[in-house]
C-alpha cells in the first residue's frame, strides 16, 4: 500500500485502528490475570535498548567530560594553573568515589541490618511515559527476581517489581498512582494504606478519625500486604486534615528522594504474609 | 524509507524519554517526547501516516509502561489523525499556529487517555489541570523548536557550502 493510498483511505484506516484498539483494551480489562505477554516481551527487548542507551550515555558523558577537560588544559599556558586544574579534577573524582563508596556502604549496612536476602541493583532507565512512575533496574529473573518483590534503599521503601525480564526488571515506584502499601504510624500504631499520587507526595488513606496522627510522625510498612517487609520507613506525615466523618486525609513526604536514586536493593526473601499464603507445602 | 525514519524517530524519542525521565523530579513539568514526534509526523505527513505513527508509538509506550495496552495507543491514534487533518486543512507553518496545535494535541491526548482510564475505573487522576497545562506548554515548546531546527538545518548547510566556495575563489 502506497502512502497516497494510505492518505486517501485514512478515514477507514482510522476507524479500523480505533476498533482494534478498543478490542485490545477490552480483552485486557476483562482478563486480570498476570502480566500481558506483549508487555513482558516488549519490555524484555526494550530493557536491552535502555541498557545500551544508558551505557552509551555514560560513555558519551565520559568522552565529553574528557574532551572539555582536555580543551581547558590546552587553553591553560601556565603550568601551575594546569596542575591546579588537574588537582581539582582529581579531587572531584575522589569526592565522587567517596560518595559512591558511602552510598554502597549504606546499602551494605542496610543489607546487614535488615537480615533479609537481597540483591543490589542499579537503575538504568525511567518510565517510557511521564504518566507513570517506574524505573528499570539492571537485574532480572536470572538474578532471582520475581514479580511483587519489594525494592528498598537506605532511606526507605522504593517500590516493587512489576515486570521482570531475564536481565532487567521494571520497578513501580511508591509515588506511582497505581502503587499502594500497607502502612502504620510508628508512634500511635494507627494503620492505613499509603497510595501514590503521581507527584512527589504520598497519601495515607483509611486512617480512622479517632487515631492520633500529627505532622512529623514516621510512617513505616505494616507488612500485611504480603509484598513489603514490616518496619521499613515510607516517609513522614506532612499534613493531617479531616476527610468526611470517618477518616483523616494525610499527606506524606516520602523518605526516599526518587529523582536522585541510583542504587537499590531488591528483597529476595519472601515476607511472612506471603509465606503464610503459600502454605507449608511450598 | 519514510516509515523507517518515523520508527527511528519514535525509538529515539522513547530512548530520550526513558533516559532523561530519571533526572526530572516527579510533579514537575514532564514533556512527552513521543507525543511530540506523533504530532510532528502528523503535521508534516497527513492524517493517514499520523494515525499509524500514533498507533505504533502509543502501543510501544503502553507496552513499556505497566499500562493497559491500547489506551495510550488509542489516544495517540486520535491525536495523530486530528493533527494530520489540521495540517492538511490549515496552513500550520508559523510558530504560533504550531504552538497551538501541539498545545491542543497534548490536551486532547490527556482528555482521551485519562478519560478512558477513569471510564474503565482503572485509575483516578484527581484534578490534573496544572500538570496537563504544564505538559502541554512543554510539548508545544519542544515541538516548535523541533520544527525550527529541522527547517533551519538545510539552509545552514547551504550557507556553509556557499561560504566555502567563496573562500576557495
Amino acid at each position: 500500500m502506497t502512502l497516497l493510498h494510505l492518505r486517501q483511505r485514512s478515514g477507514y484506516l482510522f476507524l479500523g485502528v480505533m476498533l482494534g484498539h478498543i478490542l485490545l483494551i477490552s480483552a485486557q480489562v476483562n482478563s486480570r490475570s498476570g502480566v500481558p505477554v506483549l508487555e513482558a516481551v516488549t519490555f524484555g527487548i526494550f530493557s536491552e535498548i535502555q541498557r545500551g542507551v544508558s551505557t552509551g550515555v555514560s560513555g558519551a558523558r565520559g568522552v565529553w567530560g574528557g574532551y572539555v577537560g582536555l580543551r581547558n588544559l590546552k587553553s591553560e599556558n601556565d603550568a601551575l594553573k594546569r596542575q591546579l586544574a588537574a588537582a581539582e579534577v582529581a579531587a572531584q573524582e575522589q569526592r565522587a568515589q567517596v560518595d559512591r563508596v558511602r552510598s554502597l556502604e549504606q546499602l551494605l549496612e542496610l543489607r546487614d541490618r535488615s537480615n533479609l536476602q537481597t540483591a543490589a541493583a542499579e537503575i538504568i532507565g525511567a518510565a517510557a511515559s511521564p504518566d507513570f512512575r517506574t524505573v528499570t533496574i539492571n537485574k532480572g529473573t536470572r538474578d532471582g527476581l520475581r514479580p511483587d518483590m519489594s525494592v528498598i534503599a537506605p532511606a526507605g521503601v522504593v517500590g516493587r517489581i512489576v515486570v521482570p525480564s531475564a536481565r532487567a526488571a521494571k520497578v513501580q515506584l511508591l509515588i506511582d498512582r497505581n502503587a499502594a502499601v500497607g502502612a502504620i504510624v510508628e508512634r500511635s500504631r494507627a494503620q492505613g494504606v499509603i497510595v501514590g499520587s503521581g507527584d512527589e507526595r504520598l497519601r495515607m488513606e483509611y486512617v480512622s478519625e479517632v487515631f492520633d496522627v500529627v505532622a512529623g510522625d514516621l510512617i513505616v510498612t505494616s507488612g500485611i500486604d504480603g509484598i513489603y517487609p514490616k518496619g521499613f520507613a515510607i516517609g513522614r506525615v506532612e499534613t493531617v486534615e479531616k476527610s468526611g466523618s470517618a477518616y483523616k486525609r494525610i499527606t506524606v513526604k516520602p523518605a526516599v528522594d526518587f529523582s536522585a536514586l541510583e542504587n537499590v536493593l531488591v528483597v529476595l526473601t519472601p515476607t511472612a504474609a506471603r509465606e503464610a499464603a503459600q502454605g507449608p507445602s511450598q | 524509507m519514510k516509515s523507517v525514519g518515523i520508527i527511528v524517530a519514535v525509538a529515539v524519542a522513547l530512548a530520550l524519554q526513558t533516559t532523561l525521565g530519571r533526572f526530572v523530579p516527579a510533579g514537575t513539568i514532564a514533556v512527552d517526547l513521543v507525543l511530540v514526534v506523533v504530532v510532528y509526523v502528523a503535521l508534516t505527513s497527513g492524517p493517514g501516516i499520523g494515525l499509524l505513527t500514533g498507533t505504533f508509538a502509543g502501543l510501544v509506550q503502553d507496552a513499556l509502561s505497566s499500562n493497559v495496552i491500547g489506551i495510550g495507543g488509542l489516544a495517540k491514534t486520535i491525536v495523530g489523525f486530528l493533527a494530520g487533518i489540521l495540517g492538511t486543512q490549515f496552513i500550520v507553518a508559523q510558530s504560533l499556529p504550531r504552538f497551538v496545535v501541539f498545545f491542543g494535541a497534548t490536551v486532547a491526548h490527556a482528555i482521551v487517555f485519562m478519560g478512558l482510564y477513569m471510564l474503565l475505573d482503572l485509575r483516578h487522576f484527581g484534578a490534573p489541570y496544572a500538570a496537563v497545562a504544564g505538559q502541554a506548554v512543554g510539548n508545544a515548546v519542544v515541538g516548535v523548536v523541533a520544527f525550527q531546527v529541522v527547517e533551519l538545518l538545510p539552509g545552514a548547510v547551504e550557507r556553509r557550502r556557499s561560504q566555502r566556495t567563496r573562500l576557495r575563489r
